[in-house]
């Protein structure tokens, strides 16, 4: 009987080519840990080659395709087609390239993204954009997503740090666009190649900019007695002129399964903790930390605590850093959301959160990047409670509409992926859309790679499955850096 | 050349014409000289349409000057942060962003792509279309901002864009770095990339050997900086007397070439060139030189300078640490010589000015999926193509 993938097949060895559900159930979800779908196939190509070679069999045989990381997307953007195949980039995680001089670095899509800067720091350089999940994602996958993180208040996201893209289109063409230059000519393809969720084609080699390490930063954790008070705080800190590398916030319920998931030790009893961090050269720091410090005063915190040195600095940071998967430790289930609104409506929006929780009987942990209005509202639920999830997406989708309603985003950096397929139409009217089609078209003619993705309605006749009784463990628990028990 | 006044004699104009092509304050006139075509002033489509400092977002329209856009962010302590072109020649929020070129200062934070955050656009339809968002942050939708940086105007007509501003410093300190001969620059301005001190700016003039360094921050800082690149280049560093530093950057800005003051202890500097200050300045359209903008990186600048030694009458400027240098060509006939030195070296130029020389010299990356992506964006080719003359 003819094999649809036989030709796949025998482009790779056994041990890369994986077709027993049991080896298949590893690549079933991603941090949307909330569906899951099998794939028919997943393949682990070890060169460039591999990868053209299973793409053109995709287009050629119509078969879909969804290329993979290490599967941190938290909108199921790497949520495996039924239909199709996973191509999994983690063996494609080679720097192949460091050049201190220009300061940039070439590397495969499956380089871990804190590899990066480890690679860097001999020279004095990093990479900046630094997503939570960082000691486990892909730059392929940061990439596809345009990740954001911490610090991208100042410096930006991952699209602002690629120079240049080489990849294989979904028609089976490669192409390269931009560069080694700070500078571009002509449209900025690379700029629209990130962010483009997996739905043009499989980026190669990367290019990454390097910038210099900060010489001094200045990393401050003040508890407070209200999230209102935080809120304001960010305010006086915007205000007073200061552009600090990262300005976050995290409510008791995420301080509450921070500390249970990393011990983080923050401030006991606050509503809410406010992290600045100044970076730069040390005589500016200097400078700034006065003004800084006079505006905390200011401010209603019941305790400021200033990191003394690197590992007081690495503390402070795992507690937020931990946050999306250590609510796995309070809640058997959850959903991290992702919104943004202006950050004059920041307040405004907590509260309606709350409000929307509250109404809805459900606890939502916040966690958000301030500094640009970035929220992160961990939905909690028990998968194993009957409509649990259902009323745990309801309560999502409002959450996005209030978002839109404020003149916001229904996405800061977790892109659309599955999860917010049907909430593009808030966003963006119908020719709006229709241009988007078109220029996906372009690119996957055939609507190969990764559909039922971003765009509303399903590309496919069978979506991922709500994963009930499943409890997926999110990447960083599969990595033993964060765990439940 | 029409001149439409609202967003419905806009949309009108563009589904009335056989070929349109939207112009700003045309500082960069090559760009805009295509034949066939209809050209739409976008100077009745300006003002600013939404700016909450707090936000550190504005939205404007496309024809608004960058210098009346600047002097209301400078009044809140803001500024755009890719440090803009020719805004003396009167260059326009949508003319900067469709040329894709920033200033000086972009060696900081950035350039014109890294701060675009959404955009409102008339395609070849006539239709209004949206994409990004208004607010810092926006993941939903394909980047069509930033595929428009650098798009001359070829895929649409840019209406209204959102962009993110910074705080602006107010205080500035400028550094001159003497150099024996141009590998000893190039070392320097490498490792001046690589620094702690967080530059503002980072140039290059060549006639001189001279590095130009800027500094951005508060005082005492800033001065402590200084002091200590003064120690890693004893002997070699000196500040700029402010006024000359911001006649020198504005100068730059202008896409001149910075040149010595004759004075009795030469350490002076005046401007000259396309949007300079400089006593002898000719306007642009007197005796046009070609301007043109090259991308590189920094390590190739000693091979540029050694190609471009045998040109007569051609004045460089780097900038961006050595990313980017401009080019004057005084005599049209060098401008081809200095499209095949860019070949051999691999090099893209984009022509700003010189009525007679081709849009693109040297490498032209125009490939099959740039051309599919424009035909799927302006399906009627109501737009110019992007006329790259060398296929690659």
């Amino acid at each position: 009987m003819h094999d649809p993938l036989a030709k796949l097949k025998a482009l790779y060895p056994a041990d890369r080519f994986l077709q027993a559900d049991s080896q298949l159930a590893a690549y079933g979800s991603d941090a949307l840990t909330a569906f899951q779908a099998l794939p028919r196939a997943v393949v682990l190509p070890e060169t460039v080659a591999e990868v053209i070679n299973t793409v053109r069999f995709c287009h050629d045989e119509r078969i879909a395709f969804v290329a993979r990381g290490s599967g941190t997307s938290l909108s199921g953007g790497s949520l495996p087609v039924a239909d199709g195949i996973v191509i999994g980039l983690n063996r494609l995680n080679r720097i192949l390239e460091l050049d201190p001089q220009n300061r940039l670095a070439v590397v495969e899509p499956g380089v871990i993204n804190l590899r990066v800067s480890q690679a860097a720091l001999p020279h004095g350089l990093h990479y900046a954009p630094d997503p939570s999940s960082q000691q486990v994602c892909t730059i392929g996958g940061n990439v596809a997503f345009n990740s954001g993180g911490a610090h991208c208040l100042k410096y930006g996201m991952t699209a602002n740090h690629v120079l240049g893209i080489k990849a294989v289109l979904a028609t089976g063409e490669v192409v390269t666009f931009g560069g080694r230059s700070r500078e571009q000519l002509g449209p900025d393809t690379t700029g629209l190649f990130c962010g483009s969720e997996g739905l043009f084609g499989v980026a190669l080699e990367i290019t990454l900019r390097l910038l210099p390490r900060a010489e001094s930063f200045h990393t401050v954790l003040a508890g407070y007695r209200s999230l209102e008070d935080a809120g304001d705080a960010v305010a006086q800190v915007i205000e007073s002129g200061l552009l600090p590398g990262a300005l976050e916030i995290m409510d008791a319920l995420a301080i509450e399964a921070a500390e249970a998931a990393v011990a983080c030790g923050y401030p006991a009893g606050a509503e809410a903790v406010l992290i600045v961090e100044l970076e730069g050269p040390r005589e500016v720091i200097e400078c700034q930390r006065e003004t800084l410090h006079a505006v905390l005063a200011d401010s209603h915190a019941f305790q400021i605590r200033v990191a003394a040195n690197a590992a007081e600095r690495t503390t402070i940071w795992t507690g937020r850093k931990s946050a999306f998967s250590a609510v796995g430790r309070i809640s058997p289930d959850f959903i991290v959301q992702d919104g943004v609104v202006p950050r004059c409506r920041l307040g405004e929006a907590l509260r309606q959160i709350g409000d929307l929780a509250r109404e809805a009987k459900i606890r939502v942990a916040n966690v958000f990047h301030a500094g640009d209005g970035n929220l992160h509202p961990l939905i909690l639920y028990d998968g194993r409670e009957p409509g649990a999830l259902a009323r745990a997406e309801v309560l999502a989708g409002r959450i996005l509409e209030m978002c839109v309603g404020m003149g916001g985003s229904i996405t800061g950096e977790h892109g659309i992926g599955l999860e917010k397929r049907d909430y593009l139409e808030t966003m963006f009217s119908a020719p709006d859309i229709a241009t988007m089609r078109r220029v996906r078209a372009t690119f996957d003619p055939r609507g190969i790679a990764n559909p039922g993705k971003m765009f509303p309605g399903s590309d496919l006749t069978d979506g991922p499955q709500a994963a009930s009784g499943l409890r997926g463990l999110h990447p960083l628990e599969q990595a033993g850096i964060v765990f439940r028990q | 050349m029409l001149e439409p006044n609202s967003l419905a004699a806009l949309q009108d104009a563009v589904r009335g014409h056989r070929c349109v092509l939207a112009v700003g304050g045309r500082s960069k006139p090559r760009l805009s000289q295509v034949d066939d075509c209809t050209l739409l002033s976008m100077g009745g489509l300006a003002g600013i349409t939404e700016y909450q400092p707090s936000e550190y977002t504005f939205t404007a329209l496309a024809g608004t000057p960058l210098g009346e856009l600047a002097q209301v962010l400078a009044g809140h302590g803001q500024a755009i942060p890719f440090d803009p072109l020719l805004v003396k020649a009167g260059s326009t929020l949508g003319g900067a962003t469709a040329a894709g070129l920033a200033g000086p200062g972009r060696f900081r934070f950035g350039g014109i792509r890294d701060f675009i955050l959404g955009i409102r656009y008339v395609d070849g339809a006539g239709q209004l279309i949206r994409a990004g968002s208004r607010v810092v942050k926006n993941a939903a939708g394909f980047d069509l901002p930033k595929f428009m940086v650098g798009s001359l105007g070829r895929l649409g007509v840019l209406y209204e864009l959102t962009f993110k501003v910074f705080p602006t410093t107010a205080e500035r300190l400028s550094l001159r770095v003497r150099c024996t001969d141009h590998r000893q620059a190039t070392g320097r301005l490498i490792e001046a990339a690589r620094a702690r001190w967080e530059l503002a700016a980072l140039d290059y003039l060549p006639s001189e050997r001279w590095l130009l360094l800027q500094l951005a921050g508060p005082q005492p800082a800033i001065g402590q900086i200084a002091a200590d690149i003064g120690l890693r280049w004893p002997g070699d560093v000196e500040p700029i007397e402010p006024s000359t530093a911001a006649a020198c950057w504005e100068t730059i800005r202008g896409l001149g070439i910075p040149q010595p003051e004759v004075v009795p202890d030469g350490t002076g500097m005046r401007g000259t060139g396309m949007g300079g200050n400089g006593a002898d300045e000719k306007g642009p359209f007197n005796n046009p030189p070609v301007v043109i903008q090259i991308v590189l990186t920094p390590t190739l600048l000693p091979d540029l300078q050694l190609a471009l030694a045998p040109l007569e009458d051609v004045h460089v400027h780097y900038s961006v640490g050595g990313n980017v240098a401009t080019v004057v060509c005084r005599q049209p006939r060098e401008a081809a010589a200095l499209g095949y030195c860019l070949t051999k070296l691999r090099l893209t130029g984009m022509v700003l000015a010189g009525p007679d020389a081709p849009l693109w010299l040297g490498v032209c990356n125009r490939s099959a999926i740039g051309r599919a992506i424009q035909t799927a964006l302006d399906p009627q080719h109501r737009f110019p193509p992007f006329a790259s003359p060398t296929p690659r």
